[in-house]
C-alpha cells in the first residue's frame, strides 16, 4: 500500500520521533542541531551542573555570542572594556560553560561568529530535513532550507543539552500559498510583512507555516530567509520552505555540509522531502506577491502595518490601539509617508545578509544620508562584513556617512548598547516594533532594506522606488 | 517543582492584546547570569518613570494589586521572544496564572515548566474577567476549573500530559531522562541507516 501523502513537515516530524505521541503524552523528538548563544543558556548550564549531568551530543551543539555582544570594532579585537559589565560576564560565562561542557564555541574574535541565524546557514551547518532549535524565537529563519526549526525556551534548552530530545506536541501545518513575483522594489521582507498584516500576529499560532508557490520558488535563499524569520511575528514558532535546486546550489560547498557521495546520498534524502502533491494542510491561505507593495509598519506590531503610500488605519473603540498610535506619536488617518526620520538600522537575523546590505547600497551609492540622520550598518556575521568589505560595499556605506559595525543583533534589541533615543523615530530593518524594543521609549518601523535606505537619504520615510526610478 | 493542585487570588488585568515579552521583561534586564530576581523588573517601562519612580497608573503599583497572583490579560499574552525570563519575571514577582483567550506558544511552554500556569479561556469570560478586575476566582488543576465568583464554572483545556506534571510537581527533564533507552536506540538506528 502506498504511503499516505506527507506534508514536509511531516516528513520531518515522522524522521525525528523517537517516541510517537499518544493522548497521554507528547512525542520525544530528536534534535540534530542545537544552536546556543549566551542570553539564553548560562541558566540551563547551570541546572546541568547542578544536577551532574553533561551535554549529551557536544557535536550536535553549536555555541556562538550575538545579542549582548558589542558591534563596536575596538571591544571585541582592540582591547577596550565591553562597556556593559553584565554583558561582558554573561560572555564570559558562555566561555567557560563550553570549556567545560565541551562544546565548540564561535566566540568573540571567531571569524565564523555572527548572529546564531545567520551563520547557521552560511556554515552549512543548517540543512533540509534537520530539526534545529535554539533559545531564541527567530530560529525559524532555518526553516528556509527546508528544516524544522523553532525556537524554544532556557528550560528547554537544558532538556536538549541533557537528552538531545524535546517533548512536543505535533504542530498544525499552515500553507501559505504565493502566487507571481514580487514588483521591482518590493522585498522578500515587505512580502513577510504583508502576509503578517493579512494573518495577524496570532494567525499562525499553533502552527507551523509552509511558504509555497511560484512567489516563493522565485525567491533567493537570503530573501527565504527573511521570510521564515518572520514567522514567529505571525505566532507561529516554524517557518518552512520545501528545498529545490536554490537550496542546493546554496549550500554546496559550504565548511559543513556533507562532502563527495555523502553529499550526493544528502541530495537524494533531500529531494524526496518537498510536500506530496496531494498532501493535506490544515488550513491554507492565498497571496498575491504580484500585489506586494513596500510596506512599513506604524505601530507597536509588526501586523501594524501598511503599503508605504498608504495610509494608518482608523479603528474607533479600541484602546490598545490608540495607546499604540499615542506611543508612536502618530494619528490614525495619516500618512507615514514623508515623516521626519532620526536613526536607520541596517542589519538583524531578519535582514543583515550579504543580499540586504547589497540592496541598501544600490540606493545609497553616491548618495549621503541626511544631515541629522544616525544610520548604523551592522553585518549579520563576520563573513558577511568581510564579503561585504571585499566587494567595496562598506566604502559606500561610509562615504553616505553610515557607521559600519561588527556583527551581532545590535540595535534589533538593544542589549549591547546600541540605542535609539526616547521619542526618536527609527526605521529599522529587524523584525520587532515592540514599545521599547530599540531603546525606551524609542519608536520603530519596521521596512525593508531598500526602504531603510531611501529614507536614511531623504530623512524623511520614503518610498524607495522613487529613488530607484522604478 | 512544587506541586499546584488549586490556586485561589483576586485577579489584576492588562487587558491590552498582544502583550509581548519585550513589555513583561525588556531586554537590557537580559545580562543575567540566574534567574533570580527579576520580579523587580517585571513591566519595568510600564511599572516605572524613567528615574525609577513607581507609576501611579500603572496597575501593578496599586493597593488593588497587592498579593494577587492571578493575571487577566488580553487576547496573545506572551508573543514575540522565547526568553524564558518571562515567566521568571512573573512568577518571582508573585503571580502564578495567567488567564487569557490566546497565550502565545513559546511563553505557553515556557510558562508551564515553571508552574506558571497558562489558562486559555472563551471571549465571554475574558469579557466577564477584564469588566470585573479584582474578582476572586478558584482555579482547580485537576478537574482544569476556573470558578468565577458568580458561581460559574468555566473549564479550560489544557494538555493532560503538562496537568499530570504539575500536579505532581514532576518536571519534565526527569521524564525524558528516562526515555534514554529509546534516545540510544533511535541514534543507533539512524548512525547505520
Amino acid at each position: 500500500m502506498a504511503s499516505a501523502p506527507r506534508t514536509l513537515l511531516e516528513k520531518i516530524w515522522d524522521e525525528h520521533e523517537v517516541v510517537p505521541e499518544s493522548a497521554e503524552t507528547p512525542a520525544v523528538l530528536y534534535i540534530d542541531l542545537h544552536l546556543i548563544h549566551e542570553v539564553t543558556s548560562p541558566q540551563a548550564f547551570t541546572v546541568l551542573g547542578a544536577r551532574g549531568l553533561g551535554v549529551r551530543r557536544p557535536q550536535l551543539t553549536l555555541a556562538t555570542m550575538d545579542h549582548s555582544t558589542p558591534t563596536r570594532t575596538e571591544q571585541i579585537f582592540g582591547g577596550a572594556p565591553i562597556a556593559i559589565e553584565s554583558a561582558a560576564r554573561q560572555i564570559r560565562q558562555l566561555e567557560r560553560n563550553c570549556t567545560r561542557f565541551g562544546v565548540e564555541l564561535l566566540g568573540l574574535t571567531s571569524a565564523q561568529r555572527g548572529i546564531v541565524h545567520v551563520i547557521g546557514p552560511e556554515l552549512g551547518a543548517t540543512q533540509p530535513g534537520k530539526t534545529i532549535v535554539c533559545g531564541d524565537s527567530h530560529t525559524s529563519t532555518h526553516g528556509a532550507l527546508g528544516a524544522l526549526a523553532f525556537g524554544i525556551g532556557t528550560t528547554e534548552v537544558g532538556h536538549v543539552l541533557a537528552t538531545q530530545a524535546l517533548l512536543q506536541r505535533k504542530p498544525k501545518s499552515l500553507a501559505i500559498n504565493v502566487t507571481q513575483r514580487l514588483q521591482p522594489g518590493v522585498t522578500a521582507k515587505d512580502l513577510i510583512l504583508w502576509i503578517i498584516n493579512r494573518i495577524g500576529v496570532s494567525g499562525g499560532t499553533g502552527h507551523v507555516i509552509e511558504y509555497r508557490g511560484a512567489g516563493i520558488s522565485a525567491l533567493d535563499m537570503d530573501e527565504r530567509m527573511t521570510v521564515c524569520n518572520m514567522s514567529i511575528e505571525a505566532g507561529a514558532r516554524a517557518g518552512m520552505i520545501a528545498p529545490d535546486e536554490t537550496t542546493y546550489a546554496y549550500l554546496a560547498g559550504r565548511p559543513r555540509v556533507p562532502q563527495g557521495a555523502e553529499w550526493d546520498a544528502a541530495l537524494e534524502r533531500w529531494r524526496a522531502l518537498p510536500s506530496d502533491a496531494d498532501a493535506r494542510f490544515d488550513r491554507e491561505v492565498a497571496i498575491d506577491a504580484a500585489a506586494v507593495e513596500p510596506m512599513i509598519t506604524y505601530g507597536t506590531n509588526p501586523g501594524m502595518v501598511i503599503p508605504i503610500n498608504g495610509s494608518i488605519p482608523e479603528r474607533a473603540g479600541d484602546p490598545a490601539f490608540d495607546q499604540a498610535l499615542a506611543y508612536m506619536g502618530f494619528e490614525a488617518g495619516a500618512q507615514l509617508k514623508d515623516k521626519s526620520v532620526d536613526v536607520v538600522f541596517l542589519g538583524s537575523c531578519t535582514n543583515g545578509r550579504l543580499s540586504d546590505l547589497r540592496a541598501a547600497a544600490s540606493v545609497l551609492r553616491g548618495r549621503r544620508i541626511a544631515p541629522g540622520v544616525q544610520m548604523l550598518v551592522v553585518p549579520g556575521s563576520q563573513a558577511v562584513k568581510r564579503a561585504a568589505e571585499a566587494e567595496g560595499l562598506h566604502e559606500v556605506f561610509l562615504a553616505a556617512g553610515a557607521q559600519w559595525r561588527e556583527s551581532g543583533c545590535s540595535m534589533c534589541l538593544g542589549m549591547n548598547g546600541d540605542l535609539v533615543a526616547k521619542g526618536e523615530y527609527s526605521v529599522s530593518t529587524s523584525n520587532r516594533n515592540f514599545e521599547g524594543r530599540q531603546g525606551v521609549g524609542a519608536r520603530t518601523l519596521l521596512a525593508s532594506p531598500l526602504t531603510a535606505a531611501a529614507s536614511a537619504v531623504r530623512g524623511r520615510v520614503t518610498d524607495p522606488r522613487e529613488i530607484m526610478g522604478h | 517543582m512544587e506541586p499546584i493542585r488549586t490556586l485561589r487570588s483576586r485577579t489584576v488585568v492588562l487587558g491590552a492584546a498582544n502583550i509581548d515579552t519585550d513589555q513583561i521583561i525588556p531586554a537590557r534586564f537580559l545580562t543575567t547570569t540566574t534567574r533570580d530576581g527579576l520580579g523587580q523588573h517585571l513591566f519595568a517601562d510600564w511599572r516605572y518613570d524613567a528615574d525609577g519612580t513607581p507609576r501611579r497608573d500603572f496597575i501593578l503599583n496599586g493597593a488593588e494589586a497587592r498579593n494577587c497572583s492571578i493575571l487577566v490579560a488580553g487576547r496573545n499574552f506572551g508573543c514575540g521572544s522565547s526568553r524564558e525570563h518571562a515567566p521568571w519575571a512573573l512568577l518571582d514577582y508573585g503571580f502564578r496564572a495567567v488567564i487569557s483567550t490566546q497565550i502565545a506558544d513559546i511563553f505557553r511552554s515556557n510558562a508551564l515548566k515553571n508552574g506558571l500556569l497558562p489558562v486559555v479561556v472563551d471571549a465571554a469570560t475574558s469579557q466577564w474577567l477584564t469588566e470585573h478586575p479584582g474578582a476572586e476566582v478558584n482555579i482547580d488543576l485537576p478537574a482544569s476549573i476556573l470558578t468565577l465568583p458568580t458561581g460559574a464554572a468555566i473549564s479550560f483545556a489544557l494538555e493532560p500530559f503538562a496537568r499530570n506534571l504539575l500536579v505532581n510537581g514532576i518536571d519534565e527533564l526527569g521524564f525524558l531522562m528516562e526515555r534514554d533507552a529509546e534516545i540510544t536506540a533511535f541514534e543507533r538506528r539512524r548512525l547505520k541507516g
